[in-house]
């Protein structure tokens, strides 16, 4: 099958590759740019693990292919560390809150999280609920996510966190 | 997990997809969002040989008014209907149905167009469609056609698109001012099809229901536009016993699948129990 | 010492030790994306591996014709059966005592079953390869219902051992019987259940679900044929069993067998076993001579991978009329689906059921299991169930609100009538387990004063009058469960996998600057292990938590384990961490001494260092202490500071736990919304309650998920309807509902730390509390006993048969 040339933005670098069309954006991610960090959970859409940033949408990697994202601006957890290895706060919080076990969903978690504070900078934590519905965890309960979540969005809008009792 | 092989096109304007659709015929498929269409070809359930991206197609994004209508690009996606201002206030609806459907990274990229061409029942926006009478502009070889949103499903993934055929956009009719309107989705959970749900729109005066209109999803092979069910609730103060009997003619005609969601027996009830929440629903929205 | 001395509180609290919520090691790397998952490793020359699986649930295989998958550019070699005969591995070994046909041997036995493996260079290749497999087959009739597997005339599932009259753990009574086991006094219960005042009986089903960790199982085989040595990366929760088996069936020397169980995306006991995609990467590997990957999808994952529970048991409580226990019996049919592949220890074809007498004073009890075949995919123990406790708790704990019921007392009052005292630890059970400690009755009056118990009955009886008057639709249940739970397999005496006893290890080497590491035989799926045993580590031997660093996984470096699952990390490797570290620390104890001066008895520990007792500004640090354990140790004495523990031990450990739900359900459509889950859990020793909070939140929600909507369910064709994520319920953080956690703490006496464990005692615990408090709120309608999982439409259709939709 012939591949197809595509150009694109991925984590603020220029890339340039040769793909099949068949080739599924994470595949390409993961195997061609060697990002393993987005991750594959299942082959219906539901997991979110494969979560990417891509032109300021939130994106299921898995259901796309790379020649759809030709010309588009990608992040992957890759990119949410500063230039000088810095910690995103969003990835700082996850780790203050325990909002991580085994660490599969964590990426795909992270980059929609990012996200969602950029549409809803105060979000409640049912908005926070929705808005990682898209997002399957199986080891945490989602309550510590959530709980990172708002102490991120805490920080960056420079207000006290405040831990609600269990 | 990996779909079948295929050739890629990006046409960049609709005469030019039209034409590949048509000259490919049932070897090509067009791709939207491809959330519906893309799941399907990783199960190796569809199989095409030719992807048509309508992505490039500028003319079918966006939302704009003609007279009294809405006109909405077929590529305009989920997320894009619930930001957008004209359509929350001129069909409230719509924001309500969209929020419902999958999850945010679905409706970041899932299309409208999508959604009410592709004759899945499980699909949210076909009834309601239906429920708001809206029409679907059609374009193929032939030029272009209008077709109502009520004459348009014909079975499970049956539509009334010939080959070759695509939809560019969706014309609503706007509800009068001070309608009511609400669509009650049963869902196992968050991002799921529905169990059942039931869309309303409609006016009151003096109490009582001047216009109705009710659709239903997921309850038969296509979406429903439950017609006799309104009719009976025509001129009703929405009182207890003429609900029951639309909710009796509204399940009358539902025939659901059993699949994980429940049983037929279940899920016609269920129709008739969103029907009864949305009517109430709407009637508290409703302006006079 | 002056002002800038740190206290004794400041040096303690520097350690990062046990008790203290340190934050995750592990974490550093997963929130940027650099964990090292099994599909992250990409090798020089590697192929790819997909398997051809069977559409029918049982039938002939015919013929299968792999030439025109052979003939796609990319694909390397097909395997089938026959190609695995040549090294007799068509049919490997399970670790119940059964075997299972890697690859279909003439029949497929239940859906999806593997029938053909495609090697080729691209998983694309390898995919397509798969579709252009030709399989003609020749369906028989098939049986997914086992409780008629043992009909007369039921299909034969296994016609290998069609005739075999004894299995691996004794008689069989019919074609499709795996093995019957049974434990407590038969006579002596019967007699009990003969003279009761009360009884009751009902059929407790326990519907077959799966672990469904986010990771899928996947495996990398590399055999250097120059060495003659495979290299195995795969999800491997005990990787030296791996390393182990794969030895005994491949015939590779186990010492030229190097398995590597790096990152884990989730386990819960779905990754214990060996698959045909494991066995098939090698053998690729061998044939190809190059590194061979094989990844699940999550359809092959769901309905062909180690399932969990599916246990049909009837069971039964005789009391008093005022409410006494007096004996339980159970009568259980086990569906293994078509091979028996239970993750069990040898001896336990049924697990651990028999504490199915839970937490309350059952003076005689007696259980029996009858395994048998179906034609399913194998497995039954995994997702935290701790080898078949979460069947027994679930037992109980409907069996003791069925009791209540009928009695017509308050669940909560019946069980504080009925567990174990304080006063009467240690325990032992009607089946004969010796629990070692517990102080139920503090736990359980603790639960019920917290979440305002009394009020919340109350509330629940307004409800019902109001719902009576036709006021509301809603119905409000108050679910109660107790839990006693049996983990840390386990003593050598009870507890072995095919033969190696259920030890487990740590060997912690202590450098000369004052850091460590500690290799350990367990395996994290997620669990914070890197943590975790560093703070042990931190209290034992006074070196920060931040210096020691924790791995697992490697069966070349780690010394020999049993691995992770069944909530036994923390009470076996975690005491043989202790053990090594009081090793350790004997050996500094005499270095200082030497060093001091002074006799070893004239020093006590303090905190980070040994000091002369009554002269404590002469003290040395371990840090002091490693440098010299290098150069400056006793005459007679081996430099160095490190040692090795295998610690096997003395008696399993019993957490507990009481837990307290409230739900409200629209009868109309029978959704059910968790207004609130309390969740007390007593793990003995806490070594990180940051931690530890976290498995309940992740445990709780599984149990949720099973509890309001998990299944794997087969049609009577054995079409597996559930086997994607659009209807495999996993909740959302939507769904999900709030988590309270609270303790209380009673240590183990046998364990070193006091430790017991606690990954498991939410799914223990939740499932019962869940499905306690549905079946609660239709009590005062007349319903006893309503079936899991209670999805809206069971619930619904439960609502209906009471008439409540007029």
């Amino acid at each position: 099958m012939a591949k197809s040339q595509i150009s694109l933005s991925v984590n603020g670098k220029t890339v340039e590759a040769l793909v099949e069309p068949r080739t599924l954006l994470i595949h390409f991610l993961r195997e061609q740019l060697m990002l393993t960090g987005p991750h594959i959970g299942c082959e219906t859409s539901h997991c979110g693990a494969c979560t990417v940033d891509l032109d300021g949408k939130s994106v299921k990697s898995c259901t796309m292919f790379a020649v759809q994202a030709n010309g588009a601006d990608v992040r992957t957890i890759e990119g949410m560390a500063a230039a000088d290895g810095s910690l995103h706060v969003l990835q700082e919080a996850f780790r203050e809150m325990h909002g991580l076990q085994c660490g599969f969903c964590t990426p795909g978690m992270i980059t929609r999280a990012y996200r969602l504070l950029q549409e809803n900078p105060s979000p409640s934590e049912d908005e926070i609920r929705m808005g990682i519905s898209g997002n399957l965890c199986r080891c945490t309960g989602y309550q510590n996510i959530v709980k990172a979540i708002q102490y991120a969005a805490a920080k960056i809008s420079g207000v006290p966190f405040r831990e609600a009792a269990e | 997990m990996i779909p079948g092989a295929f050739t890629y096109h990006r046409p960049t304007s609709v005469a030019e997809a039209v034409g590949l659709l048509t000259d490919l015929g049932e070897d090509a498929r067009p791709l939207a969002g491809g959330h519906s269409l893309i799941p399907m070809m990783k199960l190796r359930l569809a199989t095409p040989a030719h992807l048509i991206d309508l992505a490039g197609l500028k003319d079918l994004k966006g939302v704009s008014t003609d007279g009294n209508d809405v006109v909405i690009g077929a590529m305009t996606t989920q997320h894009e209907l619930i930001g957008n201002d004209l359509l929350a206030g001129k069909v409230p609806l719509l924001r309500e149905v969209s929020l419902m459907i999958a999850d945010p990274q679905v409706r970041y990229v899932g299309t409208l167009g999508g959604n009410v061409a592709n004759g899945d029942p499980g699909n949210d926006m076909p009834a309601v469609m239906m429920c708001l009478g809206a029409t679907y502009e059609v374009a193929g070889k032939g030029g272009k056609r209008r077709i109502a949103a009520r004459e348009f499903y014909q079975g499970a993934y049956f539509t009334a698109l010939e080959p070759g055929e695509i939809v560019t956009a969706i014309r609503i009719p706007a509800p009068p001012a001070g309608h009511g309107c609400a669509y009650e989705k049963l869902k196992r959970k968050v991002g799921d099809y529905a169990t059942a749900a039931a869309a309303v729109v409609l006016t009151t005066s003096g109490g009582r229901v001047a216009s109705c209109s009710i659709g239903l999803t997921n309850v038969a092979e296509t979406p429903l536009w439950a017609e006799e069910a309104a009719r009976i609730l025509n001129g009703s103060a929405l009182d207890v016993a003429t609900v029951k009997k639309a909710v009796a003619a509204a399940e009358a005609i539902t025939s659901p699948a059993s699949d994980r969601r429940g049983t037929p027996q279940y899920r016609t009830k269920m129709a008739g129990v969103m029907l009864t929440r949305a009517l109430a629903r709407a009637k508290s929205r409703a302006g006079s | 010492m002056n002002d800038q001395t740190p206290t004794s509180a400041q040096r303690a609290e520097a350690l990062q030790g046990m008790g203290c919520r340190r934050k995750r090691v592990e974490d550093i790397r997963f929130v940027q994306g650099k964990g090292n998952y099994v599909d992250d490793l990409k090798l020089p020359g590697m192929l790819y591996g997909d398997l051809v699986r069977s559409p029918h649930a049982h039938a002939r295989v015919k013929k299968i014709d792999t030439s025109k998958a052979a003939a796609v550019p990319g694909v390397v070699a097909v395997i089938t059966a026959e190609t695995l005969k040549t090294v007799n591995l068509a049919w490997m070994p399970t670790l119940a005592g059964d075997v299972q046909m890697v690859l279909a041997d003439g029949k497929v036995l239940f859906q999806n079953q593997e029938v053909a493996f495609v090697i080729a260079e691209s998983r694309e290749a390898a995919a397509d390869g798969v579709d252009l497999v030709e399989v003609e087959y020749e369906q028989l009739p098939c049986n997914v219902d086992p409780l008629k597997a043992m009909a007369a005339d039921a299909p034969v599932i296994r016609e290998d051992i069609k005739d075999k009259k004894e299995g691996a753990h004794g008689p069989r009574k019919h074609y499709n019987h795996v093995f019957s086991w049974a434990a407590g006094d038969k006579a002596a219960t019967d007699a009990a259940f003969a003279k009761a005042e009360v009884t009751i009986k009902e059929l407790i089903v326990y519907p077959r679900v799966h672990p469904c960790p986010l990771e899928t199982c996947q495996c990398v085989a590399s055999f250097d044929k120059i060495k003659g040595e495979l290299t195995l990366w795969g999800t491997f929760q005990a990787p030296h069993v791996i390393r182990t088996v794969g030895s005994l069936i491949s015939k590779i020397p186990e010492h030229k067998i190097h398995v590597i169980a790096p990152d884990i995306g989730g386990g819960f006991g779905n990754k214990v076993g060996a698959y045909s995609g494991y066995i098939c990467a090698i053998v690729a590997s061998i044939v190809t001579g190059r590194p061979v990957k094989w990844v699940e999808d999550r359809i092959e994952n769901l309905s062909t991978t180690a399932f969990a529970r599916d246990f049909h048991m009837e069971t039964e409580i005789a009391c008093t009329k005022d409410g006494k226990v007096l004996g339980l019996r159970c009568y259980t049919i086990a569906d293994h689906g078509a091979f028996d592949a239970c993750a069990n220890a040898t001896k336990w074809p049924a697990g651990l059921f028999s504490i199915i007498s839970g937490s309350y004073d059952f003076p005689v009890a007696h259980c029996l299991v009858d395994g048998v075949y179906t034609n399913k995919a194998p497995g039954g123990v995994a997702y935290r169930c701790s080898f078949r406790v979460t069947e027994a708790a679930y037992a109980v704990e409907r069996a003791m609100d069925i009791m209540a019921q009928k009695l017509g007392m308050d669940p909560a009052e019946f069980r504080l009538k009925n567990l174990i005292r304080r006063e009467q630890f240690p325990y032992t059970s009607a089946f004969g387990w010796q629990y070692d400690s517990g102080d139920y009755h503090t736990a359980l009056n603790k639960a019920v004063e917290t979440v305002g118990y009394r009020k919340l009955r109350e509330e629940q009886k307004a409800k019902q009058e109001a719902f009576r008057r036709g006021e509301t639709r809603e119905v409000m249940g108050i679910g109660v469960a107790f839990f006693t739970e049996i983990v840390g397999a386990g003593p050598s005496r009870n507890c072995d996998i095919l033969g190696i006893a259920m030890f487990d290890s740590a060997e912690i080497r202590i450098h000369p600057t004052g850091t460590g590491i500690c290799r350990l035989g367990t395996k994290s799926q997620g669990q914070g292990h890197e943590t975790t045993y560093a703070q042990i580590i931190a209290s034992e031997l006074g070196i920060a938590a931040d210096n020691i660093t924790v791995e697992e996984g490697n069966t070349d470096t780690a010394p020999y384990g049993l691995g992770t699952y069944g909530s036994r990390s923390t009470p076996v490797s975690g005491a043989a961490t202790a053990m090594a570290c009081r090793k350790i620390k004997a050996k500094a104890q005499m270095i200082a001494a030497y060093m001091l001066e002074v006799h070893d008895d004239d020093l006590e520990w303090d905190i980070d260092r040994f000091r002369v007792k009554g002269n404590p500004e002469r003290h040395k640090t371990m840090t002091e202490l490693a440098w010299a354990a290098y150069h400056e140790v006793p005459p007679g004495m081996e430099p160095g500071l490190e040692a090795v523990n295998y610690y096997d031990p003395p008696n399993f450990t019993f957490p507990f736990g009481a837990y307290i739900c409230v739900v409200d359900i629209d009868v109309d459509t029978g959704e059910s919304k968790v207004r609130r889950f309390y969740a007390l859990d007593d793990c003995g020793t806490r070594i990180n309650p940051m931690i530890i909070e976290g498995q309940i939140h992740g445990g709780l929600t599984e149990a949720f998920g099973i509890a309001m909507g998990q299944e794997i369910h087969y049609d009577a064709d054995g079409n597996v309807t559930t086997a994607s994520l659009m209807d495999y319920f996993l909740p959302t953080a939507v769904e999900t509902p709030r988590w309270e956690t609270d303790w209380t703490t009673t240590p183990s006496p046998h364990h070193p730390i006091g430790a017991k464990g606690v990954g498991e005692s939410p799914n223990v615990g939740g499932v019962p509390c869940f499905s306690n408090a549905v079946n609660d709120a239709f009590k005062f309608l007349g319903s006893t006993h309503i079936q899991m999982p209670h999805d809206a439409w069971r619930t619904w259709s439960a609502a209906e048969k009471l008439g409540l939709h007029g």
